[in-house]
């Protein structure tokens, strides 16, 4: 018997995790019992003069960070996981928010300033039928879908030609400004039929629910919460597999996945695209609980504040762009209203602190003082 | 049917078969097959498992391989050598289509043509290849780095999907026992020391099956310990695999070949194209070898 024989797998060799550990359920069960349960009784239920009860303030302030969060998710899988940093993202953020708002902008009805059927700027800019790209607007269904296919197709013939074209690091993101940019020109213009400088505002209703009552509100924001933590849970899926290992891979020795039979391309496009969608989808609850969408979400600044949530959480966790939205639109909403000129210095400092001093973000400290070094 | 008839019959079948017996060299007597020819699948029934054909690379006005022709055959172990910009590196990126030739052709057993290939195509079609400097996935554990590599589809759905099998389990920890790492299973492969690298990225080149293996300095950075035992694993490879080894350290070439005696071949290449090949020894003795390498 010369034959070696392969010896049983010791189960110190492979440490199966599941999806995540029993203290992690825990934690996304607490998250979604405060989001759908106490939040939604705090808000409704606490009456306004007590020390208990979320002001309506609050909690709108809390459903647009929660969109800020899928999109720092979202950055972090393409980031923080992959290598590719993106600094376009508030397009496809737009895109979806966009696609929303054609729906709302329909459902005014006839109730605009000049009580015509037609929304107020198609009015103003005399336009007598509306353009094609608005002929499934009235359809709650088909403007959903939009949501999902805009800016996944866009990241999908973007992402195709660029990976194509292997253009990698501080080229690609150069490109995305650039695409970001042009679409906000683009949106600027009257012609293309997206409101202009003004976009879409003063929406009545949604699904012929009026939008502006607390009940509504309210389900916006636990719809918002509860695919934040559905996003999350799907990030985790996917970084946990075996695929997120070959995304991991590409970041780490590109070639070296190649020369192993993978073809970085489809795996590329496959995350981009993913993080494209995500964020249309975060554009899309967005839209009717901020009340307003413009081309402003497609400048290069909005898309760069992106990647600067998921860098000052700390990428490649998952948890840390999360908590990096929270934190610094947390900040920011401080701030502005303290003092408001010194934002933008704090947002540089901030984030030049950061990158000197915590690369790992904040979770990335959190685990060091965890790990007591 | 006449008696005459059979016996001409039988002779030209005769005839045939000398003929065939005669011209099987390199095949070890394996006919070549005179069947469709199968799409994506090897065929070495004419003896070489690569052939390279006046391959020309050049890079702005420098020929970094001039006329380049080789042919391994199949279960062969080649080593190459040659001074530093002989174009042995060039050569392997032409072969696993990270660079283009401007001219001539490269063909994996009889069928496939790798000009026409990419990089990914080409490694799972089953050619493996190590880089000079060792490339593993440094933020993975060792474990994961292996079942990246192991042999599976490589598409975007199934990787979303993968399972690893009892099977499949066993070829990893079979392949963590040979290349000595199986106590560094769970370790982040970024804390490897560099021999261990350089044995996990062979490691992860035999997972992936390969029927030809390219190898660029497998033992740079090793001990003289590491070094004896890679040699070892390589000559266990040969037969199964065929393997290309390209290598500075003459004395692990020496250990490779034996010193020329189990009839390994050597080719030696110098601006861009094969100056000569024969056994070790043989190719020592070469005074235009010894004039632009070995001498002085």
């Amino acid at each position: 018997m010369s034959a070696v024989l392969p010896t049983p797998m010791a189960a110190t060799i492979v440490p199966r995790v599941g999806l995540l550990s029993l203290k992690s359920w825990g934690a996304v069960a607490l998250a979604l019992v405060v989001v759908a349960g106490i939040v939604p009784i705090l808000n409704l239920a606490v009456p306004a003069g007590s020390t208990f009860h979320a002001s309506d303030y609050a909690v709108q302030l809390v459903a647009k960070i929660m969109c800020y969060a899928i999109c720092a998710l979202a950055m972090d899988l393409i980031w923080g996981y992959t290598g590719i940093l993106s600094l376009g993202h508030g397009v496809f953020f737009a895109l979806g928010g966009y696609a929303m708002g054609m729906y709302l902008m329909r459902q005014i009805g006839s109730d605009g300033q000049y009580r015509l059927p037609m929304p107020d700027f198609m009015v103003f800019l005399n336009w007598k039928e509306f353009p094609w790209h608005w002929a499934v607007s009235d359809s709650f269904i088909a403007q959903m879908l939009l949501v999902v296919l805009v800016p996944g197709l866009l990241a999908f013939v973007f992402g195709y030609f660029a990976f194509r074209s292997r253009i990698k690091g501080v080229y690609f993101s150069i490109i995305t400004q650039a695409m970001t940019y042009a679409a906000m020109l683009l949106f600027f213009r009257n012609e293309t039929g997206f409101g202009g400088n003004n976009g879409f505002t003063d929406f009545k209703r949604i699904l012929g629910t009026p939008i502006a009552t607390p009940s509504m509100r309210m389900l916006l924001f636990v719809i918002t919460g509860c695919t934040l933590i559905g996003f999350f849970l799907l990030a985790r899926w996917l970084v946990n597999s075996k695929f997120g290992r070959v995304l991991q891979a590409i970041r780490d020795a590109e070639t070296r996945v190649m020369f192993t039979g993978y073809d970085p391309l489809r795996y590329k496009l496959a995350i981009w695209v993913i993080s494209a969608v995500m964020c249309g989808i975060a554009g899309a609850l967005y839209v009717p609980q901020v009340g307003i969408i413009n081309p402003g979400e497609m400048s290069p600044a909005a898309s760069i504040e992106i990647a600067i949530w998921a860098a000052v959480g700390g990428r490649g966790t998952l948890i840390g762009p999360i908590v990096g939205a929270f934190f610094v639109n947390g900040a920011k909403s401080w701030f502005t209203q303290a003092f408001p000129e010194f934002w933008l210095y704090f947002l540089g400092a901030l984030f030049i602190a950061v990158t000197i001093f915590l690369p790992q973000g904040i979770i990335g400290l959190l685990r060091r003082k965890k790990e007591g070094t | 049917m006449t008696p005459d008839l059979m016996k001409a019959g039988a002779q030209i079948k005769a005839e045939h078969e000398r003929k065939v017996a005669a011209s099987a060299g390199q095949s070890g007597g394996r006919q070549a097959s005179y069947s469709r020819v199968v799409t994506g699948e090897l065929d070495v029934t004419h003896g070489a498992i690569l052939y390279l054909d006046d391959i020309t690379v050049s890079f702005d006005g420098f020929k970094a391989l001039n006329a380049l022709s080789l042919s391994i055959s199949a279960g062969e172990m080649r080593c190459i050598i040659g001074p530093n910009g002989a174009g042995k590196t060039t050569m392997m990126d032409v072969i696993t289509g990270k660079t283009r030739p401007d001219l001539g052709k490269a063909y994996f057993g009889s069928t496939i043509d790798l000009l026409r290939m990419r990089e990914n195509e080409i490694a799972s079609i089953g050619i493996g290849r190590k880089f000079q400097k060792p490339t593993v996935f440094e933020q993975l554990s060792v474990f994961e780095n292996l079942e990246l590599a192991l042999k599976a589809d490589r598409g975007v759905r199934s990787s979303m999907f993968f399972r690893l099998n009892g099977e499949q389990l066993d070829r990893i920890g079979a392949m963590l026992t040979l290349i000595h790492l199986k106590d560094s299973a769970q370790r982040t492969a970024g804390l490897l020391s560099h021999g261990q690298k350089q044995w996990l990225e062979i490691g992860m080149l035999l997972m992936q099956d390969p029927k030809l293996l390219l190898l660029d300095e497998p033992v740079a950075g090793m001990t003289d310990e590491e070094t004896e035992r890679t040699a070892e694993l390589f000559l266990s490879l040969e037969g199964n695999h065929s393997l290309v080894v390209v290598e500075h350290d003459m004395k692990f070439i020496g250990e490779l070949t034996q010193n020329g005696k189990n009839g390994k071949k050597v080719t030696v290449l110098h601006e861009g194209s094969v100056l000569a090949e024969g056994l070790l020894s043989e190719v020592q003795a070469n005074e235009k070898v010894v004039e632009v390498y070995l001498g002085r």
